[in-house]
């Protein structure tokens, strides 16, 4: 209704000057009019000016006292012309807010005399704010002065009106013609799709959103790094072996029972099952020997090695006991059939009993890389970390002696992180130490050469995530999984 | 990995030469230690007290260094800063003696058999004429903490205690007795107290209350007393006020009593190689005879070094760097191993003696890393191994098309070769013969052109396709070729992606949600019209094959990468299919290009 009577209005004349007035003419409410004016601009059916207008308006405090007279009157009212009232009988005539206004500002105007009994001053008063007020509903002029003193006492507010003027648009016509939204097979079907006029796309937003599956980023950077191994020649382990004993965690690794990374709080032990019930038993006495009195040209540790600490079940700390696990296979094999050099990968799961804050939790993912072969040196290291962490993204290598009980040399990988400014540690290398190596099997010239990092931290570095609860775990932002794009480390 | 405090100047004065910060972090990379904090003693305390206090600018400088976890020997400024300079070339590694002091005058320290039951071990050793300053005083104390929260675990394996000699009379007695039979007065109290009394009040000790349970259940609390019966100490808990050391103290009692005597002795050997340096007599050591019940005895401490023969060819072929066995011996003992060239003949072997500072050495590839270090790992030629490459579109192209699938869309293969009809008047497209690749002798008109445009193939699959049941969503990854006069044959491929819709209705949304989708997982963000930073979409009129108003241009970073759009009802009629369609096409080679 409100549409035609626009249309048919601009048939007729030039302009319609104020939405508000012609709304009232045409006895539609505003708001109508103002909806039909925006869908018809849409279209271009018509041409629309905003107009903007401000006024006073009531509030409900101000419109009250329009109707039942302003408090101070009300007060006035209530006190006898003659003689006084008490106080206490008087409050009791009004309600808390009515009689505390009234009472200040008749007080104020000097119409009573206040005190325990209440008497007129004055022999009649004239309801000034009252009829200013109805003046205000009728939209009819008052002082500034007035205006004042009825905004300072939140009787009236200024509230802005908006409205248009309307002229005929480019599209102009008397009748609105029907829009598609969409081509259908009924339009094709009847042919009426040669007469039908498209509603204009908004390609200034974005298509409803796509209802498709996501990948999780810490598994789409383990596909880019499982790629990356492979491009390098490197075979996976298979690591589903999350119970593990101290034996292939710890002592086949050569750490010391003693070794504070064997404390309880660094290291989740198992109450079921508590312990291992099998080891190669002529291993366990190599491994047993090396530890208590050394040997492979090694003065061991000289402590005495416990059986129990190496049956204790854990959970695995690190995925090196998948290693060691399959170097001894390998070692094994070697006796039978000759040495194979073996490049090996995984990247999974492992646990550590650490308190859990915006960088660490108690589950991460290790990505380990090992190289078995005769003849390796330091300088393979640092040239398959170079060639490794290059596709990473990482170039400008550098490597700082550490400490690590089961590689020797260890050589912490540091990389220049343009953003920070500074080198920051990004992985743990290595060569396995003889003491690891041999009581295995391996020929004394067989080395490892081998690094390990986590998937978390360059996949936070990545996709710029710097809680770690955000990216992994049930607490886990699901818009971050969905809105994180391919992961394109080790392509370009 | 342990951290030590030690005061910048006083380790600078202790070097012999100052650092820039910087290059006293390139120092310790180098060397395999890490500069983790740098703050002020006052700032310590702020921290600890929470105060908000401003700092003062002579507030001295701490440095908070990381050593491995080996390296007992770094614990403290002393042995930090002898490393260093030995590192730095100024000094030799120092020879460790024991006085030549006759058996008979040796102090002596009887173990009964009860002691067994509880903590068997003990190792004792005196620093004579020491000259503690404050400093040395409080790096002395330091270190026995550190020694006790690392190598020691707590005091389970091994605990120090250190008296003034002088307020002793050997010989002394390592016992283990019920706790209600030792009584004695405890360091920082005044009074008496019987051992089990003592255990009930450090109960509340926040520092001593965690080393209680090494002891607590036993029946006999290990102690050692002077032959006057004088309590030096009830370890691992507490020493005896009586034989407390000062700053004042002369000579120096230490004892370790242990459940390990290989620790006992790395930990003795640390604390007399370290602070026999105040020693009138420099690095000298005065030994203590340690007499077990039935007359086994020991000499302490053991400052023997160990002697290694490592081949030259061992160090080299591990380290890939040919070195002389003269600069071997030179890396090493910038290491604290003294080293020298083996007898000529045979192999060419380096040897090797390891002092008592360096209990970490244990194998020739400890001392083999040792080598790599002086001579700098970032100075190893690096050795490469063979590895491959991948090509980017290709692995772009995999990518994207498990993204497109993942969106609900089925992948089609379809024919590049195609009719000159189909690729053009089909299309609505007129042919103006410089796009299309022409084969010169086709067998059929079904091979005249190579296709420029990628959505013919998913055109003629639904219009095959038709009776299935709708919607229909295909999309497929692939070349077309174009004609280009800038490459050798004339010609050159253009990978592209497309993706249909067909049903009830267009499914002109979805095929728009699926180029957003796209441009998500490329990490394009969408922007505003003429933006160059990402994509945006442009209402378009003149590609023949949509319906006018029905298509748009996709802008990817200020470059017209393809289309989208409803298909004009003559080109479905054309290829037979009786249901609307949309459809994308884009280049995604200009993705590689960023």
């Amino acid at each position: 209704m409100a549409e035609q009577a626009i249309l048919s209005y601009l048939e007729t004349h030039e302009e319609i000057a104020d939405s508000g007035n012609f709304a009232a003419e045409c006895g539609i409410d505003h708001a109508e009019i103002v909806n039909a004016i925006k869908s018809l601009h849409g279209f271009l059916y018509v041409e629309s000016q905003d107009i903007k207008k401000e006024t006073w308006v009531l509030t409900d405090e101000g419109k009250r006292y329009a109707a039942e007279g302003s408090p101070e009157v009300q007060l006035f009212l209530a006190v006898p012309a003659e003689g006084s009232i008490a106080k206490d009988e008087l409050q009791k005539k009004f309600d808390p807010a009515i009689f505390k206004i009234g009472c200040s500002q008749a007080g104020k105007n000097k119409w009573v005399e206040m005190g325990r009994q209440v008497s007129r001053k004055v022999v009649q008063v004239e309801d000034k704010v009252k009829d200013l007020l109805l003046k205000i509903q009728k939209a009819q002029v008052i002082g500034q002065a007035d205006i004042n003193s009825l905004k300072a006492r939140k009787l009236i507010v200024l509230q802005t009106w908006k409205g248009y003027s309307v002229r005929k648009g480019p599209s102009y016509a008397p009748q609105r013609e029907k829009f598609a939204t969409d081509l259908t097979r009924e339009n094709l079907q009847s042919g009426d799709w040669e007469k039908l006029k498209f509603k204009a796309y908004n390609f200034n937003a974005k298509g409803p959103p796509s209802e498709c599956g996501h990948l999780h980023p810490l598994n789409k950077m383990k596909d880019c790094i499982k790629r990356i191994f492979r491009m390098m020649g490197f075979e996976e382990m298979a690591t589903n072996r999350y119970v593990e004993s101290s034996f292939w965690n710890f002592d086949a690794l050569f750490q010391p029972q003693q070794h504070p990374a064997r404390d309880s709080h660094d290291t989740f032990f198992l109450k079921t099952p508590s312990t291992t019930m099998q080891l190669p038993e002529d291993y366990v006495e190599r491994v047993k020997q090396v530890h208590e009195s050394g040997g492979y040209g090694s003065r061991g540790y000289n402590y005495e090695w416990k059986r129990e600490e190496a049956n204790k079940n854990l959970l695995r700390t690190h995925t090196t006991a998948i290693s060691s696990r399959m170097l001894y296979k390998l070692a094994q094999d070697t006796k039978q059939n000759g040495f194979t050099p073996k490049k090996y990968f995984s990247i999974d799961r492992v646990f550590r009993n650490e308190a859990v804050d915006r960088t660490h939790l108690a589950e991460f993912h290790q990505i380990e890389g090992l190289i078995c072969d005769r003849g390796l040196t330091l300088g393979h290291l640092i040239g398959v970390l170079e060639d490794f962490f290059k596709r990473l993204g990482m170039s400008n290598l550098r490597f700082k002696p550490a400490y690590n009980p089961y590689t020797e040399p260890s050589m912490e990988i540091f990389s220049y992180h343009e953003g920070f400014g500074k080198w920051v540690e990004i992985g743990n290398s290595g060569m396995f130490r003889p003491e690891m190596l041999q009581p295995m099997g391996f020929p004394e010239d067989v080395r490892v050469i081998a690094w390990g990092l986590s998937l978390e931290r360059p996949t936070m570095i990545l996709y710029g995530i710097d809680n770690i609860r955000d990216l992994f775990g049930h607490r886990v932002d699901l818009d971050l999984i969905k809105k994180s794009p391919l992961c394109f480390i080790g392509i370009k | 990995m342990p951290t030590v405090s030690v005061g910048r100047d006083c380790l600078f004065a202790a070097l012999g030469q100052t650092y820039t910060q910087e290059k006293f972090e390139e120092l310790c990379f180098n060397f395999g230690i890490e500069l983790d904090d740098v703050t002020t003693e006052k700032a310590i305390m702020r921290k600890e007290c929470h105060l908000e206090e401003e700092a003062d600018d002579d507030e001295e400088v701490i440095y908070k260094i990381e050593v491995p976890a080996n390296r007992y020997d770094l614990l403290c400024l002393e042995g930090l800063a002898q490393a260093l300079r030995v590192f730095n070339g100024k000094e030799g590694t120092p020879a460790y003696t024991l006085a030549s002091i006759s058996k008979e005058s040796m102090l002596k320290i009887h173990v009964h058999k009860e002691t067994s039951k509880i903590r068997p071990y003990v190792v004792c050793a005196v620093l004579r004429d020491i000259n503690f300053d404050e400093a040395s005083y409080n790096s002395f104390i330091e270190l026995q903490d550190k020694l006790h929260e690392n190598i020691c675990r707590r005091r389970t394996l091994v605990a120090i205690g250190t008296h003034d000699l002088d307020t002793l009379q050997g010989p002394f007695t390592y016992e283990a007795l019920p706790p209600e039979k030792i009584n004695f007065v405890p360091l920082k109290q005044e009074k008496n107290f019987r051992a089990d009394e003592l255990m009930e009040v450090y109960k509340s000790d926040l520092k001593l209350k965690k080393f209680l349970h090494i002891i607590e259940n036993s029946p006999v609390y290990p102690v050692i007393y002077d032959c006057r019966r004088t309590v030096l100490s009830l370890p691992p808990i507490i020493n005896g006020a009586h034989s407390s050391i000062t700053l004042k103290t002369k000579n120096v009692f230490i004892e370790c009593t242990a459940t390990d005597l290989t620790k006992a002795k790395i930990v003795l050997n640390t604390m007399v190689t370290a602070f026999s340096l105040y020693c009138r007599n420099k690095y000298e050591v005065e030994p203590v005879e340690v007499v077990y019940d039935g007359g086994k005895s020991l000499i302490s401490p053991e400052l023997s070094e160990y002697s290694m023969e490592v081949p030259l060819s061992y160090i080299s072929r591990s380290i890939g760097v040919s070195l002389k066995a003269d600069e071997v011996a030179s890396l090493l003992n910038r290491m604290q191993l003294r080293a020298e060239k083996g007898a000529p003949g045979g192999e060419q072997n380096i040897k090797v003696s390891v002092p008592p500072t360096r209990s970490d050495v244990l194998h020739p590839c400890d001392v083999m890393e040792d080598v790599a270090i002086a001579y700098g790992y970032n100075n190893i030629p690096k050795t490469k191994f063979p590895s491959s490459e991948v090509v980017s579109l290709i692995e772009l192209e995999d990518l994207l098309r498990l993204e497109v699938a993942m969106n609900g869309f089925t992948e089609i293969k379809s024919w590049i070769l195609c009719s000159s009809q189909e690729n053009f008047a089909m299309l609505n497209r007129t042919d103006d013969e410089s796009t299309a690749v022409i084969i010169a002798n086709p067998r059929s008109a079904d091979f005249e052109v190579v296709r420029t445009t990628l959505m013919l193939g998913g055109l003629k699959t639904i219009g095959k396709n038709k009776n299935k049941s709708k919607p229909i969503k295909l999309f497929e990854v692939s070349d077309t070729v174009r004609l280009d006069g800038t490459k050798d044959v004339g010609a050159t491929n253009v990978r592209r992606l497309t993706a249909l819709y067909c049903g009830t209705n267009s499914g002109f949304e979805r095929i728009h949600s699926l180029l957003d989708r796209v441009m998500e997982v490329m990490a394009t963000p969408f922007v505003p019209i003429g933006d160059s930073s990402g994509y945006y979409i442009q209402r378009s009129d003149h590609a023949h094959e949509f319906l006018p108003a029905r298509q748009a241009s996709i802008i990817y970073k200020g470059k017209h990468i393809g289309m989208f759009g409803i298909v004009h009802p003559q080109v479905l009629k054309n290829f037979d299919i009786p249901d609307p369609c949309s459809v994308l096409e884009l280049d995604i080679e200009p993705f590689l290009q960023a």
